[in-house]
């Protein structure tokens, strides 16, 4: 059993809405749970928001809004059959209650005409948690005054998302889990007049006017480095570091086809070469999931709780893999409180011992990238992943800064750049946020450092 | 529901310019079986209202998925406020032109029911699926998928405007991965969920689907033993279901008005259209003909009206080659004083209206197949696509495909594996050299398409005939 409180500074108004919304999930939860019959087991799993969002474009507001939403998802499990049905939880309890028993009554009469899962999960354990990070966001109001006053001179785009995040878990064994917080992002970029562009995210639970200013004060210096003509670079390999919020884009890739233990079992990772011990990876690569940075729910879908610590690649060894506890049961393997998925939920790479003032000379003649953008498997089986050079990139030749590069594409294979073309990790490491917002604003990020890689392959 | 939300707008106590509420119900149903065994099962609805308000040339909007009344008011409320606050950093003096009055309906063409399989049954196709997929012992997985969903939209403003419109769209993928020692291939039906069309459960059981995926199985065994694509430049011969991605890529996504302002830059990107492009620039040959057309009947994105009501019609985009106006709502046009189309469309109630591709096709020519194939001495005829990505400015591209043979002599000859192309966008389409006919022609769709801050996923279709370009760069898999 697991249970813990912590919290920062509430605001009044998260507070009484996350006591409305608690109680909702409570009453509906409660009602569901009382009818399970039998051979039967529930789940119900929220997933919940209150947010502002607010778009900008040239230091201007685009689009400005607010959303209040939230979702049940009720899954019933009845002789080793299983389906599930999604409805909104609006508050209004009577409603809630009317749509969580057609649910229910449906899904019993749904359930017995599908075919026998074998690899069906059945929640087990009494585990509880409960977790609430309530910080101190700008009034909606005072949002456009703050923001825009200070980037009112530049090319300014970009979107502000904040308010309240909740997620909640409760079944028919006992299990209950809640996890709320306050948090906002700012991800942003300033144009200058050629189109060349740099990229800043600011993100947390308490919002720093101050913090603000000097991030965009930075951004500014990184923009003036780009105002003199673009370096064309002919096609070839070239020595390149990776800035963290580069590294972050690559790591992403690893949720889709690489580090789940079925994409393995299933022919369908890019690591099944690493599994197979036909290819390595550099001894200066290591990877984990850490769930002690507290910014994601360790429960999964099936109120299962993480280990605070998850040894994936170390030293260039696959040590562990993503392995769900329905994937375990049809594999013969030990569940590690991976999510149905099999995605990263908290990646964090380790740090090596290439330190920030070192990081042009150590490049000495190369390409300085900031960040990727549009990556994809070119070539799974092998590893190889395409995408783009983004933003604030550079030609450096013996430790300077040359020149700012026109957008390259790059095809190139993991066992490669993570691999004997890895020079050293920085000895820093930096928390890249995860701001986006599709079917709802998303939570956590990831922590990496920078990296050194030798001969990286640029294809056009 | 009209009269309910028109209720709401009377009761509603603000001192707007302008008020309009967007209401969605949509119930959305996941079958999905892998090697004949359940992997999912279940139904989602979600369904709320948008709320927007114009105040001092600003839209604010509050969305809630209560659709009580003083949930609704409470979103007006916010929505006002949120609209006055920033109107002093508003980017354009919206008017209520931008919202015109219009009544109207549309429903999607079906005929069969939705409901008229159950759950049940749906399974049970799928596990039939998946066995006529494995037609090898070196066949290692078979997937089956069908995603069903029922969209209902109502819209009502100030100014009198009342729509009602109903979709109905089905989804489905089916897969094989065949794996020979170190060598695994994937073949779908066509690429990942791209049978995505409006209509009933006539589309799922369609007379020729057995063939169709007795022939993914076979052609992911094919793979096995096929030679990579080799690297070169040649005449590269695209199937509709691969030009499907490239029009997506990069026709529809530069063509947005919003990303030519600038709205988009900051996620997605910009576009390497300028506004004096349009009349003028030459994108493509004289063979390419490209239309935004939200009317033909089951394709996967048709509307009558978008999601701020304006009523969609057919228009060129590209003709003969040249570019003549961009994908953009009647906000974009009013910034940019350049044409658009009805494509102001958000993902849900929960998501402001942004500029969208919606149907957006390539019209046929009059060369068979065989003529095409015919004309090419040495080419690579690729099919559907696997793997995509292009740059910020939508330029740069580099797509790969699952299925590709050899042209060699007027003729198919080898099969080969891992084809992939790149190209710059203006280049590729400039060496367009042949379309194939209204019987090459097929419709295909995508419900994926991301864009957007907040991020919004929708649904989009195309249309398009086989196609050759000259002179493409392709090349083959290995590391």
């Amino acid at each position: 059993m697991t249970s813990s409180i912590s919290s920062s500074v509430i605001s009044p108004r998260s507070s009484a809405e996350l006591t409305a919304l608690e109680s909702s999930f409570a009453q509906v939860v409660e009602a569901l749970l009382r009818q399970a019959e039998s051979g039967e087991f529930l789940t119900v799993k929220l997933s919940s928001e209150r947010s502002q969002f607010i778009r900008f474009n040239q230091a201007k507001v685009r689009q400005i809004g607010n959303v209040a939403d939230g979702s049940l998802k009720l899954t019933l499990i009845r002789d080793q059959r299983t389906s599930y049905r999604s409805f909104p939880l609006t508050g209004d309890l009577e409603v809630d209650l009317q749509q969580a028993q057609l649910a229910l009554a449906d899904l019993r009469q749904e359930v017995s005409q599908l075919p026998i899962d074998p690899y069906l999960v059945i929640p087990a354990g009494t585990s509880t948690s409960h977790d609430v990070h309530l910080g101190q966001l700008l009034a909606p109001e005072a949002v456009t005054s703050t923001v825009l006053p200070i980037v009112a001179e530049l090319d300014f785009a970009g979107l502000y998302a904040a308010g309240l995040l909740v997620r909640g878990y409760a079944d028919s064994s006992g299990q209950k889990h809640w996890f709320a917080t306050d948090s906002f992002a700012l991800d942003y970029s300033l144009f200058g007049t050629g189109g060349e562009a740099v990229k800043g995210t600011l993100a947390g639970s308490t919002w720093d006017t101050e913090a603000y200013k000097t991030q965009i004060e930075e951004s500014k210096a990184q923009l003036q480095l780009l105002s003199t003509p673009p370096k064309q670079l002919s096609r070839g390999q070239y020595r390149t570091y990776f800035a963290p919020a580069a590294i972050a884009e690559l790591v992403g890739m690893l949720s889709w086809g690489g580090i789940s233990e079925a994409a393995l079992q299933q022919g369908n990772s890019a690591l099944k070469e690493l599994r197979r011990g036909q290819k390595r990876l550099s001894p200066r690569f290591t990877l984990k999931e850490n769930f002690q940075h507290g910014l994601v729910p360790r429960f999964n879908e099936w109120g299962e709780t993480a280990p605070i610590e998850l040894p994936l690649i170390v030293a260039g060894e696959l040590v562990n893999t993503l392995v769900s506890d329905r994937t375990a049961k049809e594999y013969g393997l030990a569940a590690n409180g991976a999510s149905g998925s099999e995605g990263l939920r908290s990646p964090e790479i380790s740090a090596g011992g290439l330190a920030r003032e070192q990081i042009l000379a150590a490049l000495d003649t190369g390409l300085y990238v900031s960040n990727l953008h549009y990556l994809n498997w070119s070539d799974r089986p092998t590893g190889r992943i395409t995408g783009m050079t983004r933003y604030a990139c550079f030609w450096v030749e013996n430790g300077e800064i040359v020149a700012p590069i026109e957008n390259l594409r790059f095809d190139e294979s993991l066992y490669r750049f993570w691999g004997e073309n890895l020079i050293d990790c920085t000895n820093f490491q930096e928390f890249v946020p995860e701001v986006g917002t599709y079917g709802g604003r998303q939570l956590g990020g990831c922590w990496v450092p920078g990296m050194l890689v030798e001969g990286f392959t640029y294809t056009l | 529901m009209i009269s309910e939300l028109s209720k709401a707008i009377a009761a509603l106590d603000l001192p707007a310019d302008w008020l309009g509420l967007r209401a969605v119900k949509d119930t959305s149903s996941t079958y999905a079986v892998r090697d004949g065994k359940p992997e999912t099962n279940g139904k989602s609805l979600t369904q709320g209202v948008m709320v927007e308000v114009l105040v001092n040339g600003q839209l604010g909007y509050g969305a809630t998925n209560s659709l009580k009344l003083e949930s609704l008011q409470a979103a007006a409320k916010t929505a006002y406020q949120q609209a006055l606050t920033a109107s002093q950093w508003s980017i354009h003096p919206t008017t209520v032109a931008e919202r015109p009055k219009v009544v109207g309906q549309y429903s999607s063409p079906f005929l069969k029911p939705l409901q008229s399989l159950t759950a049940g049954e749906i399974n049970e196709v799928l596990v039939k699926l998946c066995q006529t997929l494995k037609v090898s012992d070196q066949i290692v997985q078979t997937s089956a998928a069908a995603h069903i969903r029922e969209i209902e939209t109502w819209f009502v403003s100030s100014n009198g405007s009342e729509v009602y419109q109903k979709f109905l769209t089905l989804a489905t993928d089916y897969a094989a991965t065949a794996q020979a020692g170190p060598v695994v291939q994937r073949r779908s039906h066509n690429g990942w969920l791209a049978h995505c069309h409006q209509g009933g459960m006539e589309l799922f059981l369609t007379p020729e689907l057995w063939a169709e995926v007795k022939q993914v199985g076979e052609q992911a065994v094919e793979l096995l033993s096929a030679e990579e694509c080799p690297t070169t430049a040649t005449t590269l011969v695209l199937d509709p279901d691969q030009m499907l991605l490239q029009i997506h890529e990069s026709v529809g996504h530069p063509l947005e008005l919003d990303r030519i302002l600038g709205d988009e830059r900051n996620y997605a990107g910009g576009s390497f259209v300028k506004p004096k492009d349009f009349g003028e620039l030459v994108y493509g040959s004289p063979l390419m003909n490209i239309t935004f057309d939200p009317t033909v009947p089951g394709e996967f994105s048709s509307y009558s009206f978008d999601d701020t009501g304006v009523p969609a019609t057919r228009e060129y985009v590209i003709r003969d080659g040249v570019l003549e106006r961009g994908l953009g709502s009647l906000e974009s046009q009013a910034r940019l004083g350049l044409p658009g189309v009805a494509c102001a469309r958000a993902t849900s109630w929960n998501r402001p209206a942004i500029d969208r591709m919606a149907n957006l096709n390539l019209e046929p020519g009059n060369a068979s197949f065989e003529e095409m194939i015919g004309n090419i001495e040495h080419g690579v005829y690729m099919q559907s696509n696997r793997s995509w990505s292009i740059d910020d400015q939508r330029h740069k591209f580099q797509f790969g495909c699952e299925y590709a043979k050899l042209i060699e002599n007027g003729q198919l000859t080898k099969t080969l594996r891992n084809p992939n192309y790149r190209g710059t966008t203006p280049q590729f389409w400039r060496s367009l050299s042949q379309l194939g006919d209204r019987s090459t022609w097929k419709l295909y769709g995508s419900p994926v398409c991301g864009k957007g801050e907040p991020n919004q996923t929708i649904w989009v279709g195309h249309a398009a005939p086989v196609c050759a370009f000259t002179n493409i760069e392709v090349f083959g898999g290995g590391a």
